[in-house]
């Protein structure tokens, strides 16, 4: 008798304490990311002015009376490398994410396109710079290290993002929507573009931001391909970025640009983890607006 | 995800009429951006074959997989070249399969009892919001967890914990070495492991989630303990979801650059404890890729680049046919 309940006592013991294991695992969990948050904001938070809006790149410097700057000059550099890759990666993922919906079926082909998207997207960053080297090498061999390389290499890393954004919000759709305008008499296109895309275009166009976020804290591509210091001059050579500046800095013994460096991060950080709670809250919202 | 629809929409199409202009151009449209797609990876496979097909050519399969000397630079003429010539890929191989390993290991215990505690045990109102918060890890760009790392984390580093992991384990042989630097193969793992932790904790709460109300009902009405109803019911069930959310954040920790590259050290060897420098292949990309001057160095990183893409290719494919015949990971995959 006493041995039985000494042995249930001991597999209730043992149960709570994995459960207490469990829960600590979760506070561990969480604890890096506001260290992040923390750090970036002692470090970057103490500096961070408008002027880091309004101000370029100061020159390098290491006395106390240093010119602070901004990262006008990071984020003109980083603007349009993103943007253009933004031009290539979102028709292409829309119309990607359209077909695979309203034409993929729902299994097979709408399957494999989604997969290849999720292969795509696991796919190293900075294999894809390579591939790229290795392409515009290939075409001409001095646009290889330039803006325009960087930008077909991040357009590679948000393609499936936006793809994969994009087909979720329009499955939110449900097909009794598409059957009803189609009882009317509406042309297909005219249903997926009018109806179907329009309901979820607060969808996609969260989750075009979210390719936008990863792409501007993406630098591994752009240490291959775009790499530099200096401002930006034209598409055909490199140009300084806000992620980049942050890996080029961080051991540079100028403090104004180490300074620069951990506000970038902040900025940064703020852009990104703002960008992807609202697209998490975008999409739950969209799932639930079909389902009253 | 919507599924199971009765009414495919080609049953509805009206028969009798031909089809539009304007569907057909937009069919077009929209299966050009489908061909677009698959087209980027065809592209990425056969653009790495052929740049590395000078280094297949020229270099002894066998001495790139296996050599344990990277020295490009000692294969040009004298004044520039010095050492041995030698293409040896595997102090990188091993750098990457290392780190990746620790970072699992020290990644799959947190990461499962999060899990664990999200799905079995948390009280409703939290589940959502702390694992929506979990997910922002994946977000931060790792360039960020990199500066972190170097300025905030090797400091802890290399006064605080590698002294006494060289005091208390030394024995194990695995903490050997100078450690006064933390930019080492320990540190550089655990960036990788905080990086990795929300892709396999969102896969397998995913997994744990699926398992039917039915399977735990029958292990509770037996006498188990929650533990027991987790060990016994919840996570045989949820294995395979649970091994492929593994091996997805094993794949995300094979490529990273920035925050390994940062951490790592850079040191062209094998690494022979946790406290040695290291390289790994994509932080051997981000310091010499743009500084090669041998002619085939270019060559050779990117047949490592190939190496590395038929590695998360694999992965990657893998673990999605897994994740899709389960049904799972709809929500889990965009980051």
């Amino acid at each position: 008798m006493t041995a039985r309940s000494g042995r249930a006592l001991r597999r209730k013991i043992f149960s709570h304490s994995m459960t207490v294991l469990s829960g600590a695992a979760v506070v561990v969990v969480m604890i890096p990311l506001f260290w992040i948050i923390y750090e970036c904001v002692l470090l970057g938070g103490s500096h961070l002015t408008l002027n880091y809006f309004t101000q370029g790149t100061p020159t390098a410097c290491s006395t106390i009376s240093c010119n602070a700057g901004g990262g006008l000059g990071l984020i003109q550099g980083s603007a349009v490398v993103v943007g253009l890759a933004t031009l290539y990666a979102v028709p292409v993922g829309i119309a990607a994410a359209v077909f695979a919906v309203e034409y993929g079926g729902e299994r097979g082909l709408a399957r494999a396109l989604s997969m290849s998207a999720d292969v795509l997207s696991g796919v190293p960053s900075i294999v894809v710079g390579v591939f790229v080297y290795v392409l515009v090498l290939y075409f001409d061999r001095s646009l290889v290290f330039s803006v325009f390389s960087g930008s077909l290499a991040l357009g590679a890393i948000m393609l499936p993002i936006v793809m994969r954004t994009t087909e979720e919000a329009l499955r939110t759709v449900p097909h009794s929507v598409r059957e009803a305008a189609l009882a009317l008499g509406m042309a297909r296109w005219k249903i997926s573009l009018r109806i179907v895309f329009i309901s979820a275009l607060p969808g996609v166009l969260t989750g075009v931001l979210l390719s936008i976020a990863r792409a501007v804290g993406e630098a591994a591509p752009l240490l291959i391909l775009d790499n530099t210091n200096l401002h930006f001059i034209s598409l055909n050579y490199p140009s300084e970025s806000m992620s980049l500046s942050i890996y080029l800095w961080a051991l540079t013994p100028y403090k104004n640009w180490t300074n620069l460096a951990w506000e970038t991060a902040l900025v940064l950080l703020i852009f990104v983890l703002v960008l992807s709670l609202a697209s998490r809250l975008v999409l739950s919202r969209l799932s639930r607006k079909w389902k009253a | 995800m919507t599924r199971g629809n009765p009414f495919p929409p080609r049953s509805l199409r009206p028969i009798h009429r031909a089809p539009k202009w304007g569907d057909r151009i937009f069919f077009g449209l929209t299966l050009l951006g489908a061909l677009g797609l698959a087209s980027v990876i065809i592209a990425m496979v056969v653009s790495l074959v052929h740049g590395a097909l000078p280094a297949f050519y020229q270099i002894n399969f066998d001495s790139f997989l296996f050599g344990h000397i990277w020295n490009p630079d000692g294969c040009l003429p004298p004044p520039i070249g010095f050492g041995p010539c030698s293409y040896g890929a595997l102090p990188f191989i091993v750098g990457t399969l290392v780190t990746s390993a620790i970072a699992l290991l020290i990644a799959i215990p947190l990461a499962l009892g999060a899990a664990i505690f999200l799905t079995q045990h948390a009280p409703l109102w939290m589940r959502e919001p702390v694992a929506q918060i979990i997910q922002l890890l994946a977000a931060v760009p790792s360039v960020v967890y990199g500066f972190w790392a170097l300025i905030v984390l090797v400091p802890i580093m290399a006064t605080d914990v590698n002294p006494v992991l060289a005091q208390n384990l030394g024995w194990t042989g695995l903490f050997g070495g100078p450690h006064n630097t933390g930019l080492d193969v320990l540190t550089a793992s655990l960036v990788l492991s905080i990086m990795t932790i929300p892709t396999i904790t969102a896969i397998s709460r995913d997994a744990m989630e699926a398992v039917p109300r039915s399977q735990k009902e029958a292990a509770i009405s037996l006498g188990a303990t929650p533990w027991e109803v987790t060990r016994r019911a919840v996570v045989p069930y949820s294995r395979s979801g649970i091994i492929a959310g593994i091996v997805l954040g094993l794949g995300r920790a094979l490529g990273e650059t920035m925050a390994v590259t940062m951490t790592i050290g850079n040191r062209d060897a094998i690494p022979t404890s946790l406290f040695s420098q290291g390289q790994t292949i994509a932080s051997l990309f981000a310091n010499e890729f743009t500084e090669a001057i041998s002619p085939l160095e270019i060559p050779a990183l990117i047949e490592m680049a190939l190496l590395l893409l038929g590695i998360c290719l694999a992965i990657n494919i893998g673990a999605r046919l897994v994740l899709a015949r389960l049904q799972l990971g709809g929500r889990t995959t965009t980051e």
